[in-house]
């Protein structure tokens, strides 16, 4: 029999602020997320500036930062994340003798995280050291040298993606099924979705599931810059993520951390834990097209929604608002538009859809978590997050994109969607909970 | 009612060879992959040895039109689409990369996921650019913004990013299903593929690609196992003795280079195209090992005890069930006692009746490959009713004393366990079953 998957907890670090209210009052209240660079010196790169989380410390949440040392950023975002989630789900953290009650073999973790920054000095200085310029080689003696040196190896296993679901294990005694995938910008909502599969078959009765990742270095700005993703509008950062706008000119790299608690109905009916929403659909695909560009008709991006909607045992009428992968890249903004359109037909236009991404950037393999987050967030107060800066509208793109200020409308099936390169393509729809389905 | 998942087809690129049938031939045979090192100047390494896939051309083993894409490629991806490919073609479906007109697969109801590494870019591509930024001998991040970043191939990102393995895969032979990519690093291919198990278990496919696929032989990575204490740095003039899973003398591992790949159909669907139903996966889990120093098991390898359990639990079988195990058995000798330790607690005495077969001290520690090297071994020792030698092992090391065979037999097979665990914590097991069509 399958299990309903009902959310219980959530927790976000972000660039609009360190948890879920500061977050949402960002977002209702206008306030851009994005600003110049400063984890590094970004300022002869084509893009001068992203969305960072600010002012952050660990031992905000966390009682043992001790534990946690070296860990990447994306860890440590993530990790203040659950904390929060886990305290309102109910679920003790920090503790060999919990007294929440819960089997720690049936709770387990789902994270979509990103690899961590390299160690750019050891990186770079082994190679400068190692690299012959005079006839272009490599000394692999001189580089191996340089590297036995500079390299840590506590710094460097920190890089691994598999590491900050390892410090979420660490944080909550988790013994359950525990996975981390990488599926590009697409990987927080493939993490939930797999989760929420995982806890409705009953294989685990409570899954910590999110996402965690910062690609705010020197390395990572250069592959997005290198392939034009990122905006270069450098004179005004603040209104350079601009989604479905006819000027947009490409996504702001944003970082962060985010986890929702997903767990069985009877599970948390017995615990007594404050449903905020039910997980009922799920739908992933892959584009099988090409590695650099989305399909043209958006083949895989509506195959994820119709199997989401078929999933979740509702049609397209029933959707009340879609919180779209919305980046303000070209490409992407026109085929998810193009999406929407062949799944939703005449109906298209009358389906709000925003993109929260117009303020707090985009968080790569974290941002799908905290998109759900705010979909969880508009059922609760009834209230649809906007698409900020869209002054210029695209003629070709003629949905209700919500633009510039929040909404006030009756919220309860809501789709949310990322989509990654490679042609990752990933929906889940959640609604209000009411009690027994009908 | 459930639907039953079996496995139809295997294809790996190891150091044993570029075919599932060499690497099975190969362990069979005694035959050791470990040399010193080709893909760079090991010189100044510790040690100076990995299991490296033997020479191929990525141009050759892709179809015309996915020939320019072969430039987008990482070593990763490259032998994880002829690991891919291998796969196919001994499970008899036809894709779109075999023949267009006439595959028999529906592509929305095919499938992926696929465990990858963290891949390190390539050093020597890299370099010119980097020469670029450098003022009195120090990186300087300003002259990388303008001539350092400016000189790098547009596309340079695409090249590193985990799930470009299955996307690569997905064009080739048109897969449209779910596709995912797992990062758990030594566990990351168990872990993928009891993803596609339950994939086509829940209805979403009815045929997936599970396996994985990591080139640990780049410098970067070499260098971090040896930072981490990880390898056997005494043995680089005897590269078939360096790695000794479970004895006495191991002094550490071997990394290496490897991509498994299980094609997984459901049963009804295997049979209406009479396919060679070559097992069953009957029960998978995973866990986490808590210990605070992450770079070893806990002692009594509870992480791994937890998700054996579960996996045996999930089959619906008794310790004494199993004939098989594949185990982690890295050589490392803390990280050996402890995953020993696990078995005998859950197997209790059985443990003396049920054959240990370690390989890793042929095909080296493949990371992110490793558990579908494994499950591909377990595969064909079921479809074959044999086991073949663990090389390297003479006496027990402590608390190591294990069924371990020595020489090539045949054993009456009809469950086996593929367990592991990786570097950071997670756990992993999988229990498979010689088919049976009345189950």
């Amino acid at each position: 029999m399958d299990h309903r998957v009902v959310i219980t907890g959530m927790g976000v670090v972000c660039p609009l602020g360190h948890d879920v209210p500061t977050m949402w009052d960002g977002l209702m209240t206008g306030k851009s997320g994005v600003a110049p660079t400063t984890l590094f010196d970004a300022s002869t790169f084509p893009t001068h500036f992203g969305a960072e989380v600010k002012d952050y410390d660990i031992s905000e949440f966390v009682k043992n930062p001790d534990l946690h040392k070296n860990s990447n950023r994306g860890s440590q975002f993530v990790l203040g994340a659950c904390v929060q989630a886990c305290k309102q789900a109910g679920i003790d953290t920090e503790t060999d003798t919990p007294t929440d009650n819960i089997d720690r073999t049936q709770l387990g973790i789902y994270l979509g995280a990103g690899e961590g920054s390299a160690d750019n000095h050891a990186f770079f200085s082994s190679i400068i050291n190692g690299w012959n310029a005079d006839d272009h080689t490599m000394d692999w003696g001189k580089w191996t040298q340089k590297a036995m040196k500079t390299m840590d190896s506590s710094r460097e296993l920190e890089q691994e993606p598999n590491m900050p679901a390892r410090h979420l294990a660490l944080l909550t005694g988790a013994r359950g099924i525990t996975r981390s995938c990488l599926t590009a910008c697409a990987a927080s909502t493939q993490a939930i979705g797999e989760a929420a599969m995982i806890v409705r078959s009953g294989k685990a009765d409570i899954m910590i599931a999110g996402g965690a990742h910062s690609m705010i270095h020197p390395l990572g700005q250069t592959g997005f810059n290198r392939l034009t993703a990122l905006s270069t509008r450098n004179d005004s950062p603040t209104t350079a993520s601009r989604p479905f706008s006819a000027t947009r000119d490409g996504f702001v790299l944003g970082e962060g951390g985010a986890v929702v608690i997903l767990e069985t109905l009877q599970s948390a009916q017995k615990r007594g834990a404050t449903i905020l929403a039910e997980l009922t659909g799920f739908g992933s695909s892959n584009d099988a097209f090409r590695v650099t560009d989305m399909h043209e008709e958006a083949r895989g991006a509506v195959a994820a929604m119709r199997a989401a909607l078929k999933d979740a045992s509702v049609t397209t009428d029933d959707i009340d608002y879609i919180s779209t992968h919305g980046t303000s890249t070209n490409e992407n903004d026109s085929i998810e538009t193009l999406a929407i359109k062949t799944v939703f037909g005449d109906h298209a236009k009358s389906v709000p859809v925003s993109s929260p991404k117009s303020q707090f950037g985009h968080l790569i393999g974290a941002t799908g978590c905290a998109e759900l987050i705010t979909c969880v967030k508009a059922i609760e107060e009834n209230t649809l997050p906007m698409t900020m800066n869209l002054n210029d509208p695209d003629p070709a793109l003629d949905l209700d994109y919500i633009p510039n200020k929040p909404r006030k409308t009756e919220v309860n099936i809501v789709m949310s969607e990322s989509f990654g390169f490679g042609g990752q393509n990933n929906v889940l729809i959640i609604r209000r909970f009411t009690g027994p389905r009908q | 009612m459930t639907r039953r998942v079996v496995v139809t087809g295997t294809g790996a690129t190891s150091a044993l060879g570029l075919t599932a049938d060499e690497l099975w031939d190969g362990l069979l045979g005694g035959h050791c992959g470990i040399k010193r090192i080709q893909a760079f100047d090991p010189i100044e390494f510790p040690c100076n040895l990995a299991g490296e896939v033997p020479d191929y051309k990525i141009r050759k083993c892709v179809p015309k039109t996915h020939r320019k894409a072969t430039k987008l490629m990482s070593r990763d991806i490259e032998i994880s689409v002829i690991a891919a490919n291998d796969a196919v073609e001994s499970s008899g479906l036809v894709t779109k990369a075999i023949d267009p007109e006439n595959t028999t697969i529906t592509p929305t109801r095919t499938a992926i996921s696929f465990g990858a590494g963290l891949i390190s870019c390539d050093i020597e591509e890299i370099a010119p650019s980097v020469e670029k930024a450098v003022t009195d001998g120090q990186f300087d991040i300003r002259k990388w913004g303008t001539d350092g970043l400016q000189s790098l191939t547009p596309l340079w990102l695409l090249k590193y990013l985990p799930n470009m393995l299955p996307c690569h895969i997905g064009i080739i032979h048109d897969i449209q299903g779910p596709s995912n990519t797992i990062t758990c690093g030594e566990v990351a291919s168990h872990i993928a593929i009891a993803e596609a198990v339950e994939m086509i278990a829940r209805n979403d496919a009815d045929v997936a690609l599970g396996g994985g696929g990591e080139a640990k032989v780049n410098p970067v990575v070499m260098m971090r196992q040896c930072l981490h204490h990880r390898v056997a740095t005494d043995s680089n003039d005897a590269p078939e003795k360096a790695c000794k899973p479970f004895d006495a003398n191991a002094t550490g591992s071997i990394f290496g280079e490897a991509a498994g790949v299980l094609i997984l159909e459901e049963l009804e669907f295997a049979k209406a195209r009479n396919a060679a139903i070559a097992a069953e996966i009957v029960g998978t889990a995973s866990s986490n090992s808590l210990n605070t120093d992450c770079t070893h098991l806990e002692q009594d390898g509870k992480g791994l005890q937890v998700a054996i359990r579960k996996a045996l639990k999930e089959a619906d079988i008794t310790p004494d069930q199993i004939d098989l195990i594949i185990p982690t058995g890295t050589g490392i000798a803390t990280d050996d006692k402890a995953e020993a330790a696990a078995l005998k607690a859950v197997f209790g005495s059985s443990i003396k009746s049920i054959s240990v077969w370690p390989i890793k001290s042929m095909v080296s520690h493949t990371g992110a490959a490793a558990g579908a090297i494994d499950l591909i071994v377990a595969v064909r020792a079921i479809e074959h009713q044999k086991i073949g030698p663990a090389a390297n092992f003479d006496t027990p090391a402590d608390g190591c004393e294990l069924n371990i065979a020595t020489g090539a037999t045949d054993k009456e097979i009809n469950y086996a366990l593929c367990c592991g665990y990786s570097f950071g914590g997670q756990t992993a097991a999988i229990v498979i079953k010689k088919y049976e069509e009345n189950a």
